[in-house]
């Protein structure tokens, strides 16, 4: 491979003094206290402020619920989103964009079945413009009838953009499979109903639904927080109405049962998509079940990738996590692997979902999982853009600062016994159901294992 | 903006460490930079330096397989590795209590990583899978970072696929990977970024108790991959079974981002003034006004900038609907090109793109893992980690005729097109 001369392998794997032992941990300082507020505003928006000046800048959360049960409203309401921020009453797309872009700042607006979301930042100097840009759309998107029309274009090309992807097709069918024709399986609306959105939809839409009632925002950065406060309040003074954001509407639980099989001729990989009901965060179960699916195949030193990927090399990503919405919570695994393992890739994800609720998590697999849990809530929470997400997403389940600041200490407090327990509960095979696209031609073996229909 | 407490020193093995303490938050950043990448692994190979970064990770004289990970996530912490066109990172970011353990970690697998046959094998199947998942079964997989460079560039480490074809890939042997490491892995040829919560003398001491006795190897001459700028225009075409829309890109030839920084940062702000936001001149003409393109993105560097020494390719990239031709979209880019060429662009434009360059470097900053990676990677590449620091003056300072001089490089003569056509069979 190179023209010098050079030790083999084996040489090159061993040393003179040989193996060292592994350093003990050293003493871990604690993260010092968020200085936060948590307050609704007159317009009935609740609003965290957490002050971090790591850097002069400042990152904005805003979720509005935003379901809807009419067939149309995932289209309506992706054109929504993605003309929302292209001009208002005072200002046109282009000037959005370069007062924006003057104080550093940026405004993405995105909706999934649950939430109208709208994320951005700024310098901290600048957060009156972002505020000020971010309140002119919410009281005075204008949804130009030209802006509505190139949009709704692109986002047909889009949508056909994203539905040619294994992921979305793989998900798509999932939804659909666990929950029927709920709204919540309307994640990517049809082509054919996005080009039949007209302007005024739109404009009725956000009339309807843009609401600061139920909705939350997240400002997280170099902010006094009464400033920031007094900033938001006549900031958003006039985005008002006595109306309710627009919850979506309970799911129904997850049910145990065969995978349906997708066909998707031609296809290299197959998705594995497995599902099974989960419970909230505010469950006292819960600190146990995260710390089970952690071991079982949520992070990359659990069974799960330690089995598929390292051992069998049947795949580059396999995991397993929590999905949440309203209601409830939902554990999903997915991976994708090539198609002559697909169905081997399958039995070791039973066996493992088996093996975990009769060889619960050892006492080294429960601290690894706890430290791992422990560590990544200070990692993950360390940066600005970081802990505004993190704190939004608790919010949209009606939890805020203190649930972040507590969770370590429940972390720590949980027994391994109640792990066991936990594991048993929610990774029984038959509790769990799913989905596998692949190719249909090179998936035969799939029949030799059974619990997958067409 | 002002640079941080930044400390950089060489240990006696060549090793070159950068120190960036910051106790914001009690977490810290390690990164190891080795100063190889894809453009360096040799003809029959391809793949090679990515899939040796896999094996990196496949234990060391004191670490079983496996217990890299779960002594990292043990921790409390994320790893990762990546490989880029000229240089290879790994890093930690974990809770500060972990540092020693992170540091313990790299020197292990920088002194003795254990290559196995077994581990060889399961990895090759990890990186086809890898493959398998973001280029074979997807939709524009490896566009244009792996289409793009073997229409513009001539030459084997510059236009050959980094990711690796798969009988490549499966011929790689221990042998390989010994001369491998041997070779590129040596201290003298890396730079250790430790970066957050810790206390200077001490990481110094650590660093020097795990790193210390890594014994110094003769380091490579590092290659020249330039090559000539093309003779005229290159075109390329590539049938994309899962694509359902034409894509195209159009790739050039930068100023030497080392030897020649400003000029290459005016092509950045170009590339802003081009591409960034609805206001930006293409996003306003070729996705609004005339509606040719879905999306349309310029930038430096096929991975971002910073990212590579010369040559480098500047690049634009648009997903357009299959009723507009692949020349109308040519077209209309070379108009504004050349408009920008005339006529430089406005104070406002520029302002923009220094005030975004600012708050995107504070977001980087404070971001560890990023942080920490930059400060690896300016130290590798630029010899000055504080470079990073000073960019958003540098950039301030490009003036308006500095980015009509860079539009006016971008010339259709010497450039390379490539187009991805839809191939059917997507469903």
């Amino acid at each position: 491979m190179t023209t010098s001369t050079h030790r083999t392998a084996e040489e090159i794997g061993r040393t003179e003094r040989g193996p060292r032992p592994l350093p003990p941990l050293g003493e871990q300082r604690a993260a010092t206290g968020l200085s936060t507020s948590d307050t609704l505003l007159s317009n009935g928006l609740r609003v965290i402020v957490v002050r971090q000046a790591s850097v002069p800048m400042v990152e904005l959360r805003l979720r509005i619920p935003f379901a809807g049960t009419d067939l149309m409203h995932a289209a309506r309401a992706e054109v929504l989103a993605s003309t929302l921020l292209t001009g208002t009453a005072r200002r046109d797309r282009v000037q959005v964009d370069t007062e924006l872009a003057l104080v550093g700042g940026e405004l993405d607006a995105s909706v999934d079945p649950e939430h109208l979301s709208v994320g951005g930042n700024a310098l901290s100097s600048g957060l009156d413009t972002l505020l000020e840009v971010l309140a002119d759309a919410l009281t005075s998107a204008s949804y130009g009838d030209d802006e509505v029309r190139r949009e709704q274009e692109r986002l047909v090309e889009r949508i056909a953009m994203a539905k040619s992807q294994p992921n979305v097709i793989a998900r798509q069918a999932l939804q659909k499979h666990r929950y029927g024709d709920h709204p919540a399986t309307r994640e990517m609306p049809e082509a054919e109903d996005v080009a039949k959105v007209t302007a005024p939809d739109v404009r009725a839409l956000h009339q309807a639904s843009v609401l600061p009632r139920g909705s939350v925002l997240v400002l997280v950065g170099d902010v006094e927080l009464d400033s920031a406060v007094a900033q938001l309040e006549s900031s958003l003074a006039a985005w008002s109405s006595a109306d309710t954001a627009v919850a979506l509407p309970d799911l129904p639980a997850v049910e145990g049962g065969d995978l349906l099989f997708v066909p998707r001729a031609g296809a290299v990989q197959s998705q594995l998509r497995l599902t099974a009901e989960a419970i909230l965060r505010t469950d006292p179960r819960y600190p146990a079940l995260q710390l089970a699916n952690l071991a079982f195949g949520g992070f990359f030193s659990s069974r799960l990738v330690e089995n598929v990927r390292e051992d069998k090399g049947y795949t580059y990503h396999a995991r397993s996590h929590l999905e949440f919405s309203p209601s409830g919570a939902t554990l999903l695994i997915d991976t994708d692997t090539a198609s002559d393992v697909t169905a081997s890739a399958l039995m070791e994800i039973r066996y493992e979902l088996a093996k975990i609720c009769l060889t619960p998590p050892s006492e080294s697999e429960v601290d690894t999982v706890r430290q791992y849990a422990i560590g990544q809530l200070l990692t993950a929470t360390a940066s600005q853009g970081g802990l505004a997400s993190q704190l939004v997403a608790l919010a949209s389940q009606g939890l805020g600062v203190d649930w972040l600041v507590e969770h370590p200490g429940r972390l720590q407090a949980v027994t391994a016994e109640e792990i066991a327990a936990a594991a048993l509960d929610f990774f029984a095979p038959s509790r769990w159901t799913g989905v596998i696209v692949g190719d249909p031609a090179q998936l035969k073996s799939l029949d030799v294992l059974g619990g997958v229909k067409q | 903006m002002a640079a941080p407490d930044l400390h950089t020193f060489t240990l006696s093995n060549g090793l070159r460490v950068v120190l960036a303490p910051d106790t914001t938050s009690p977490v810290v950043g390690v990164s190891v930079h080795y100063d190889v990448g894809f453009r360096s692994e040799p003809e029959g190979r391809t793949g090679f330096a990515h899939l040796f970064e896999h094996l990196m990770f496949q234990g060391s004289e004191s670490l079983e397989k496996l217990a890299h990970f779960r002594h990292v996530q043990s921790s409390g912490g994320t790893f990762n590795g990546s490989t880029h066109p000229d240089y290879t990172d790994y890093f930690e970011v974990l809770p500060s209590a972990a540092l020693e353990r992170a540091l313990f970690l790299e020197a292990d697998r920088m002194r003795a990583p254990k290559l196995t046959q077994e581990n060889l094998r399961n990895q090759i199947d990890v990186v086809k899978e890898e493959i398998r998942l973001n280029v074979l079964n997807r939709p524009y997989g490896g566009f244009p970072w792996i289409l793009l460079p073997p229409v513009l560039y001539q030459t084997f480490p510059n236009a050959h696929n980094g990711y690796g074809d798969f009988t490549d890939l499966e011929q790689a042997s221990l042998e390989d990977c010994a001369a491998f490491f041997d070779t590129y892995y040596a201290p003298g040829n890396a730079v250790l970024t430790v970066a957050g919560d810790f206390v200077v003398e001490h990481a110094r001491e650590l660093i020097e108790r795990h790193f210390g006795d890594v014994p110094a190897r003769v380091t490579p001459q590092r290659p020249s991959f330039a090559e000539p700028r093309p003779q005229g225009e290159l075109r390329g075409e590539h049938q994309d079974p899962h694509a359902p829309l034409p894509a195209i890109a159009v790739g050039y030839r930068m100023p030497d981002p080392i030897g020649e920084l400003d000029a290459y940062l005016a092509h950045l702000v170009l590339a802003s003034v081009l591409s960034e936001g609805d206001g930006s001149r293409l996003q306003q003409r070729l996705v609004h006004k005339e509606a040719l393109v879905t999306d349309i993105n310029a930038g430096a560097g096929l991975f971002g900038p910073f990212e590579a020494r010369d040559p480098d390719t500047f690049s634009v990239t648009a997903m357009y609907s299959p009723e507009i031709s692949a020349d109308r979209v040519l077209g209309a880019l070379d108009e504004e090109l050349d408009l920008l060429a005339a006529t430089p662009p406005s104070e406002q434009e520029l302002a923009k793109v220094t005030a975004r360059w600012v708050s995107g470097l504070h977001k980087e900053h404070d971001r560890l893992v990023s942080r920490t990676l930059s400060l690896g990677s300016f130290n590798l590449l630029y010899g000055d980690p504080a470079l990073i620091y000073q960019l958003p003056e540098r950039i301030a300072g490009v003036t308006p005729q500095d980015v009509s001089a860079a539009a006016k490089l971008l010339r259709p003569d010497s450039r390379a097109v490539l187009t991805v056509s839809p191939a059917g069979g997507a469903q």
